[in-house]
């Protein structure tokens, strides 16, 4: 089996300064893997730069996206391709209505797919199927795209988007952040149904209570833009536990001058 | 590595002018410069009355008493209004193309892009239509069957002709010709135009378009509209100026009244598209325009939609004075000001009536070096018992080269006036820009979708085929890839 993604030594900064500092992560076809780590230690700077944020440079290694270099691709051909960011903070765009903007992007990837575009008619049926899987409240998916949606709405409708547009690699970037614990549920199970064999999932996200809802294959701890140690999901409950302070220590002793 | 946003939008703020050519028709001119004698020639070359060549004369004697205002936010070397030429009409029927195949393929190109029928592209290309198939007796059909309910909508030398009575009664009655600058000086030289008249009772069965009158594209850059709509009469007018004009002058000066009485609704939708100039500013056309609409009778109602983004100056304020209780003005606009265009504009609100109403809905679009100034006047006068007036004006950045001005003035004389005030002033984010790409739409798509997004309110109030062309147009002329 081909991996989905495979990250080899990745270093990328923002402004001159490094972030990343050598990543390696392999996402294997049906895997979700949990990304967690403190605040500051890159975990959304990697999510914008597999998703082609241009901010951010790469000043080595080397990202392959089933068989193909990812970091060549403009960030509208790596979503075509199948990458999909759920947004940390997702934008307005007041006036476009979600319905309307989905279709465009929908089309869109069908066009790069050269698969021909979706009806009126066959884009509402999907619509409407989704709304029921995800089990959506209708009036956010006509209403304008993220306009006064409140946080956890906005955040529900990213998963929605991921629903819809079926990729095959989902990053979902501290979907988590700023839910109440029903939000939370509902968004980790809308997650759950489109857990798929030939889906990988990159659950990024500084808290574990969303691994009991989200249960990941692999759990990265990344700390200082590297990742510090991988395991099981039983890593993220020694993680709870522990909190990040062991890890940070470890990284600075192993930064400190050896004396 | 992919392109970046940044330069999508620089890209964008320098494109070229889609519709710009240059058609090579023999004229029939008059010499540049303007006195008296121009003012005779052009009433003499369209055989007017003796009467309409005083008014004329009235006219072009007090602009020559005034003064070029100079309040709008918009700058411009000094017009040498001698070097103008005044009167330019193609010289026959004869030398124009035969058919589209004779069409410079360019300018079928912009207008496949636009989307315009072909039927329209033939009027609008100065194709001789009878020589290729029966459109002449398309537009006889309309007009035929217009005039079965009694509704006139000709040219304005026509009118001159077939309606004089008409055309002296309303003639100058919501925008005289000591208005303004412009004004006096089209009243003064104008060279053809529209004349609507809807008489009573009648509601217009289509929607008139400039496009079925064979002989628009002869108007100058003078022109003059009419229209009238009679008690309880309804109409929808829209002026298409999303096919490139003729006129490679500069300077535009039209004028637009519109009157309507008891129970009547006018509804006026613009889309203007002239030469923008190119990105250092050089060329383009000078828009002076002024457009009026009276509410003279009870409940009338006149509703002005626009969409501006041509012209290197525009200087616009479509208003309504709002005579008749009860009466409704509405004002919907979007204008976009990129390379190093200028628009002043926005509109005017006189409530004089009772209990009557206005919204004024503006969408100010800048990218490039552009400069998009809103200007809008809210006057409650002391009588206007029960006046209520929103005014909405949003602006738009793309770039961080271009500028937004708003310039509201308020001036309320009654206290039972209700008046709310929006405005709000954004960014084109590159956030927003990679969100969309994220989903699967290119840069240009993106700000398309944006573009169009705050602009929907406006969109919204243009009839469906016009909408879908001024949508259209948004998105060529914003888009990066053609410059």
């Amino acid at each position: 089996m081909k991996p989905i993604i495979q990250i080899e030594n990745l270093h990328a900064g923002i402004d001159g300064v490094e972030i990343l500092r050598g990543i390696d992560l392999t996402v294997m076809p049906g895997e979700v893997h949990a990304i967690m780590g403190p605040n500051g230690s890159g975990k959304s700077t990697l999510a914008q730069v597999l998703a082609g944020r241009e901010d951010y440079e790469v000043s080595a290694g080397s990202v392959t996206y089933q068989g193909i270099d990812l970091l060549e691709l403009s960030p509208e051909d790596r979503a075509r391709e199948g990458v999909f960011l759920a947004f940390q903070y997702p934008v307005e765009i007041p006036g476009v209505s979600n319905t309307y903007f989905l279709r465009a992007a929908l089309n869109a990837i069908r066009k790069h797919r050269g698969e021909p575009e979706l009806g009126t008619v066959d884009f509402i049926n999907l619509i409407k199927r989704k709304i029921q899987l995800m089990q959506m409240d209708e009036s956010l998916v006509k209403r304008a795209l993220n306009e006064g949606f409140s946080g956890g709405e906005k955040k529900r409708n990213e998963i929605f988007h991921m629903a819809v547009l079926e990729p095959t690699l989902a990053i979902l970037d501290e979907t988590d952040s700023g839910l109440d614990i029903d939000a939370l549920r509902t968004v980790a199970e809308g997650v759950n149904r489109l857990r798929a064999e030939s889906r990988g999932f990159l659950v990024i996200t500084h808290y574990q209570r969303l691994l009991n809802y989200i249960v990941p294959d692999i759990v990265h701890v990344m700390v200082g833009g590297r990742i510090v140690r991988s395991g099981g999901k039983e890593l993220a409950l020694e993680l709870e536990e522990r909190g990040y302070a062991d890890f940070e220590t470890e990284l600075a002793a192993a930064a400190a001058p050896a004396g | 590595m992919p392109k970046t946003a940044t330069s999508t939008i620089e890209a964008l703020s320098q494109q070229g002018y889609e519709a710009g050519f240059i058609t090579d028709v023999e004229q029939d001119m008059a010499p540049p410069g303007l006195d008296e004698s121009t003012v005779r020639f052009i009433s003499a070359k369209k055989g007017e009355p003796e009467w309409l060549l005083e008014w004329r004369l009235k006219a072009f004697r007090y602009w020559q008493e005034m003064v070029e205002p100079d309040w709008a936010n918009i700058h411009y070397p000094a017009i040498d209004y001698q070097s103008i030429i005044y009167y330019a009409a193609p010289k026959g029927v004869d030398d124009r193309p035969k058919s589209l195949d004779e069409v410079d393929p360019e300018i079928r190109r912009t207008y496949e892009r636009l989307g315009i029928p072909l039927e329209e592209q033939l009027v609008l290309a100065g194709v001789a239509v009878d020589a290729v198939f029966d459109s002449v007796s398309v537009a006889t059909t309309y007009r035929a069957k217009l005039a079965e309910k009694g509704i006139i909508f000709c040219s304005f030398s026509e009118a001159v002709r077939e309606h004089p009575e008409l055309v002296r009664q309303y003639l100058g009655s919501v925008v005289p010709p000591t208005d303004n600058f412009f004004a006096a000086l089209n009243s003064a030289v104008f060279s053809d135009g529209s004349f609507v008249f809807i008489p009573k009772g009648v509601k217009c069965p289509m929607d008139l378009s400039t496009y079925f009158r064979i002989n628009a594209r002869n108007t100058g850059q003078f022109e003059r509209t009419l229209i009238v709509a009679e008690e309880g009469a309804e109409v929808s007018y829209l002026e298409g100026c999303t096919a490139p004009m003729r006129d490679e002058n500069q300077l535009h000066a039209a004028v637009v009244e519109l009157v309507a009485l008891d129970d009547a609704s006018i509804k006026y939708s613009t889309v203007q598209n002239w030469y923008p100039g190119d990105a250092e500013g050089v060329g383009g056309v000078y828009n002076f325009v002024t457009k009026r609409g009276l509410c003279r009778g009870k409940r009338s109602k006149i509703s002005w939609t626009q969409v501006e983004t041509g012209s290197s100056i525009t200087w616009k304020y479509p208003g309504c004075i709002l005579l008749g209780d009860d009466s409704i003005g509405e004002f919907y606009s979007v204008a976009v000001s990129r390379l190093r265009q200028q628009a002043d504009t926005g509109t005017k609100m006189i409530h004089i009536g009772k209990n009557t109403r206005s919204t004024v809905i503006s969408k100010g679009i800048s990218a490039g070096h552009g400069q998009n100034t809103y200007r809008g006047m809210v006057k409650i006068m002391k009588g206007a018992d029960g006046a209520r007036n929103f005014s909405q004006c949003d602006s738009m950045l793309i770039g961080d080269q271009c500028g937004a001005h708003t310039f509201p003035y308020i001036d309320v004389q009654n206290p039972s006036a209700r008046m709310e005030h929006e405005a709000t002033t954004s960014k084109v984010g590159e956030d927003q820009i990679f969100y969309c790409q994220q989903r699967g739409l290119g840069e240009e798509e993106a700000l398309g979708v944006i573009v169009n997004g705050f602009c929907r309110e406006v969109f919204r109030e243009l009839p469906m085929e016009f909408a879908v062309e001024a949508q259209k147009l948004l998105e060529i002329s914003l888009e990066g890839s053609v410059g």
